[in-house]
């Protein structure tokens, strides 16, 4: 573990409340797949599984003024950053009381009150939309940060380049983390990047970048703090590669057929949870009922999220074009903002 | 009144819209030093700064998302895209963002984007250069589709599509830039609902929009020479499509030619001829003809090019095809 707690008091509480955090998201997520399994929830469902340190180290740097876009794979960014459960698993059901109203689904969860700006499944999609949330910040001349989270696969598509280049250029205020768990789908890195390195990406574009270890929840936090700072100080991007990987196959349909099972164990064991728990235990932080208690009551939240998703509302059929154009004086969020 | 030019109409527009709201801006290829491709930003560099008239490098996919993301939080971009042709590389942007984003959000995020860009072909700039594409982004729920085919609408569309809480697409048809015509000095803007009935008439009705509403006048013009009197419809909006006007003129006439310089499979004028034959089918005299450009890339000569899109004669022989089939 980074012994870097210091810099960024990590006191007992907040090391108490990543732990919480990161079993939130990974119990949260098994509940998930039940309720794949037995029809609950359908489409497509991406586990993320395995790589919670990454969305709850980098959810500290960040406040509630800052935005944040992320992927389809989202569940972990969304919770982590505050979105309710209730309503996270709601939209998950398909019912109007989810966040985007059951439009979404698993890879569309959007809130504007966290200025959570989804959920885009689209590969590499995300990348533009937070450059012009950036550069809307800058012409504003507001101090704010948008922290862009996709995976290594989008480092291979035009726009990754694209809105890497046009941030630097501009010098606008986003956090590019790139979540490498080490496969697009079923492409392994090295059979898809010449160059592997990924944060040598940003280093192209004049934007200062670093590799972290994605396993550990500390190094991640410390890492998005140095680099949120440097964002607020400095108003140019910033590249953070986050080296992880998730445990689950890439979605519920995903056989699984491109890699082995001697390397998922061997990443098992840099798990990131039973890493933190040890580590607080050695440390003399965590005490022996600290984590039944807290399982406890991370199943109590993740149940009553159950039963909202299952109390919830379908949308009338009548309701099928609502919100395909914006009704007349029902004006955007952020221009009342 | 002002003798003017359609490209100084844009400007103007352009001119106003930065003038009147401090969230505009506009982003581009060429758009600030060079002053526009087609010179419809020319000095607005000067007078809003490059912040505000802002050159964009060659990422289509980039610019024209961040253009969606600075609406998404509270600015009102106009994202210039230089050409259709090169929209293609920023589809998934303007198809899976913009056009998704408010329904996709359940109704939390919409996305105020106004996005211009030149459209057509008629200048010998060959297969790449020459595309008309405004069927694809009309075909697309979530955004408005504009074509303006006269001064009065390249001058008063930009602010009413500004005021537009969703995506809104602009296509200016390359070959009107230099347009001249006279404006009156109050113009400004204008509604972007509703087709507009550009010249009366009881034989036929004739429906374009863009460049291609000028050959349907010329063609007018043809055939009113052998007392064959054509109403002229202009589309104005292309998405949603104004079926009010159209019908309302084809209960008229009873006959009707669609004019478009898309390829006619899967072209604008095949829905508004599926429009006319579900709303007006027993008001029909003859079936609805079509002009549409003929099914290959735009060749580089002049008579090829010529031959390949719409022209007034086509148009006038589509006209007397209709009447040919009177009982």
């Amino acid at each position: 573990m980074t012994a870097r707690a210091d810099k960024v008091h990590l006191g007992r509480e907040h090391l108490i409340g990543l732990l919480r955090q990161m079993l939130l998201i990974r119990r949260f997520e098994e509940r998930c797949v039940e309720l794949y399994s037995a029809g609950k929830i359908r489409g497509f469902l991406h586990l993320y599984i395995g790589e919670e340190a990454n969305a709850v180290g980098v959810m500290q740097a960040l406040g509630p003024e800052d935005a944040i876009v992320s992927t389809y794979r989202e569940h972990g960014h969304a919770l982590a950053r505050g979105v309710s459960a209730r309503a996270i698993m709601a939209e998950m059901y398909g019912k109007v009381e989810g966040t985007s109203r059951g439009r979404g689904g698993s890879m569309h969860i959007f809130d504007a009150a966290t200025r959570f700006y989804g959920g885009n499944a689209i590969v590499a999609g995300g990348l533009p939309l937070a450059v012009g949330l950036a550069l809307a910040d800058k012409m504003q001349g507001r101090n704010r940060v948008t922290a862009c989270i996709f995976g290594d696969g989008a480092a291979a598509e035009g726009e990754f380049h694209e809105s890497l280049n046009l941030a630097a250029l501009w010098k606008l205020p986003v956090l590019f983390v790139c979540e490498n768990n080490y496969y697009a789908m079923g492409t392994a890195l090295a059979r898809a990047q010449s160059q592997t390195d990924l944060a040598r990406h940003a280093e192209s574009y004049a934007m200062p970048a670093e590799a972290v270890d994605g396993m550990d929840v500390v190094a991640v936090e410390v890492a998005a703090h140095r680099a949120v700072a440097a964002v607020r100080q400095d108003g140019g991007p910033y590249f953070l590669e986050n080296r992880t990987y998730r445990f689950r196959a890439h979605s519920m349909f995903d056989p699984e057929l491109y890699r082995g099972k001697a390397e998922v164990e061997e990443w098992k064991k840099k798990d990131p949870i039973p890493r933190l728990e040890t580590w607080l235990t050695e440390a003399g932080l965590l005490h022996a009922d600290d984590l039944p208690r807290m399982e406890e009551a991370i199943s109590a939240e993740i149940e009553d999220a159950v039963a909202f998703a299952e109390a919830g509302h379908w949308e009338p059929v009548e309701d099928l074009a609502r919100d395909v154009t914006t009704p007349p004086g029902r004006p955007e969020r952020e221009a009342a903002a | 009144m002002t003798t003017t030019t359609y490209r100084e109409a844009v400007r103007t527009a352009l001119r106003e819209a930065l003038t009147r709201d401090s969230r505009t801006f506009l982003m581009g290829e060429d758009v600030g030093r060079y002053g526009g491709t087609y010179a419809c930003s020319k000095g607005l560099i000067d007078e809003f700064g490059p912040e505000r008239v802002r050159d964009a490098p060659l990422s289509e996919s980039a610019f024209v998302g961040a253009g969606i993301g600075a609406a998404m939080a509270g600015m009102r971009p106009i994202v210039e895209i230089m050409t259709v042709n090169f929209s293609l590389l920023a589809l998934d942007q303007i198809v899976n963002n913009a056009a998704t984003l408010r329904h996709m959000s359940g109704g939390q995020f919409s996305v105020p984007l106004v996005i211009r860009m030149a459209t057509g072909a008629g200048r010998q700039v060959a297969a790449q250069h020459s595309h008309s594409l405004e069927c694809w982004y009309a075909h697309i729920p979530g955004i408005r589709v504009l074509a303006p085919g006269t001064l009065e609408d390249a001058r008063g569309m930009l602010w009413t599509a500004l005021q537009d809480p969703d995506p809104v697409v602009i296509f200016e048809h390359a070959a009107l830039y230099n347009m001249e015509g006279e404006l009156p000095d109050t113009a400004g803007p204008v509604d972007i609902e509703r087709a507009a009935v550009r010249r009366p008439g009881r034989d036929v009705t004739l429906i374009a929009f863009g460049a291609n509403l000028h050959k349907a006048m010329e063609a007018a013009r043809l055939l009113a020479a052998e007392k064959i009197e054509a109403e002229v419809i202009d589309l104005r909006s292309l998405r949603p499509l104004d079926d009010a006007t159209i019908m309302a003129s084809v209960r008229k006439t009873r006959r009707a030619v669609v004019i478009d310089e898309a390829w006619r499979t899967g072209s604008l004028a095949a829905e508004v001829s599926a429009r006319v034959m579900e709303q007006a089918f027993y008001d029909l005299d003859a079936p609805v003809g079509r002009v549409c450009t003929e099914e290959v890339p735009i060749p580089y000569p002049k008579h090829l090019e010529d031959a390949a899109l719409p022209q007034p004669e086509k148009i006038v022989a589509a006209v007397k095809a209709q009447l040919g089939a009177r009982a």
